[in-house]
């Protein structure tokens, strides 16, 4: 069973608790903007492939990795990739 | 408002709800309440060392320190099958919580409130049946709940019974078997189904839309198509595990 890595394909609504644990505050409902395409699009929007030691953030609208967070020796990394702003609608 | 970090969490109850889903009651200590759609992540630790971690929506809302978790068993999955069929009142876990800002429902908007789950995406929209009917805003809410048949129905005596007393609206689908008596169709959701359970784009309702990423994707886009605007459909996906 523990072979098998549990991934999923959910939203960012699911990586809430990982992204508190960078900013210690709830951004799931942040527009987040796609250096990519340009779309905007709150943070629980967007596609995230999750398993116990990261997730995955992606653009719904061209599929560009936005961010990722990781699990990291007891604490936790966020990786920016695409992510071109943050917005506070 | 969401306390940091994990903390220690009881099962004080579990009761099961339909042939793969329980209800797990659960004592949080310190616990700061929560709005309805929220949810929380459960963290086991085995005695290894091995630790798991997944999402569960609360389908309990408001004040207090006890969250009630609906968890429906995923074939094959690493904590679901733990929570569904070993866990005991007494037994102790790790919550952290609560979390989300976004899939979140609360009181005082002025549109109407459409809810559409599939399967087990009942449980952040039972919250939020439950507050909107204490809120005394059911009449403004309605829900359609898509499962595979009655007997995979969360919640479904308390629904029922709601919408019996003047409650939210409800309308049931049934993908795979309909329960006797029925005289509607059986099979998905599709634009028939969503043009007769929601409210018409003309009433600018919110959408709350949760269930697994299959459901939830094709319910969003036929949304859109029928003319609903994307900017007011919210979602929120599972997938399994």
């Amino acid at each position: 069973m523990r072979a098998e890595i549990a991934t999923s394909t959910v939203d960012g609504n699911a990586a809430a608790g990982l992204l508190w644990d960078v900013f210690e505050a709830d951004v799931t409902a942040l527009i987040a903007v796609c250096g990519g395409c340009r779309e905007g699009a709150p943070v629980a929007e967007a596609v995230v492939e999750i398993d116990d030691t990261a997730a995955i953030v992606r653009c719904r609208t061209c599929t560009h990795t936005l961010f990722t967070v990781l699990r990291h020796e007891g604490g936790v990394r966020l990786v920016i990739g695409t992510l071109h702003e943050i917005v506070r609608p | 408002m969401t306390v940091g970090g994990w903390q220690p969490a009881r099962v004080i109850e579990a009761v099961g709800a339909t042939p793969s889903a329980r209800l797990l009651h659960l004592q949080v200590p310190g616990w700061p309440g929560n709005d309805a759609g929220q949810h929380v992540d459960i963290r086991l630790t085995a005695e290894d060392g091995y630790q798991a971690v997944r999402s569960y929506s609360i389908g309990s809302y408001g004040p207090g320190e006890t969250i009630e978790l609906a968890v429906d068993e995923i074939p094959d999955g690493e904590v679901s099958p733990y929570l569904v069929r070993d866990v005991l009142p007494g037994d102790e876990l790790e919550v952290k919580g609560p979390l989300g800002g976004y899939f979140v429902w609360r009181p005082g908007g002025a549109a109407p409130v459409q809810l559409i789950a599939g399967g087990s995406g009942i449980v952040p929209l039972m919250a939020m049946v439950r507050a909107a009917t204490d809120a005394g805003a059911a009449p403004s809410v309605r829900l359609l709940y898509s499962v595979r048949s009655a007997e995979d129905a969360i919640y479904r005596d308390e629904l029922a019974q709601a919408a019996t007393d003047g409650g939210v609206g409800l309308t049931w689908r049934y993908t795979r078997a309909a329960p006797d008596g029925w005289t509607g169709h059986v099979g998905r959701v599709d634009d028939d189904v969503l043009r007769a359970a929601v409210w018409e784009p003309g009433r600018e309702p919110i959408f709350f839309v949760c269930g697994p990423t299959g459901f939830v994707e094709h319910v969003a886009d036929a949304l859109v198509g029928l003319g609903h605007p994307s900017a007011r459909i919210r979602t929120e996906r599972f997938g399994g595990a």
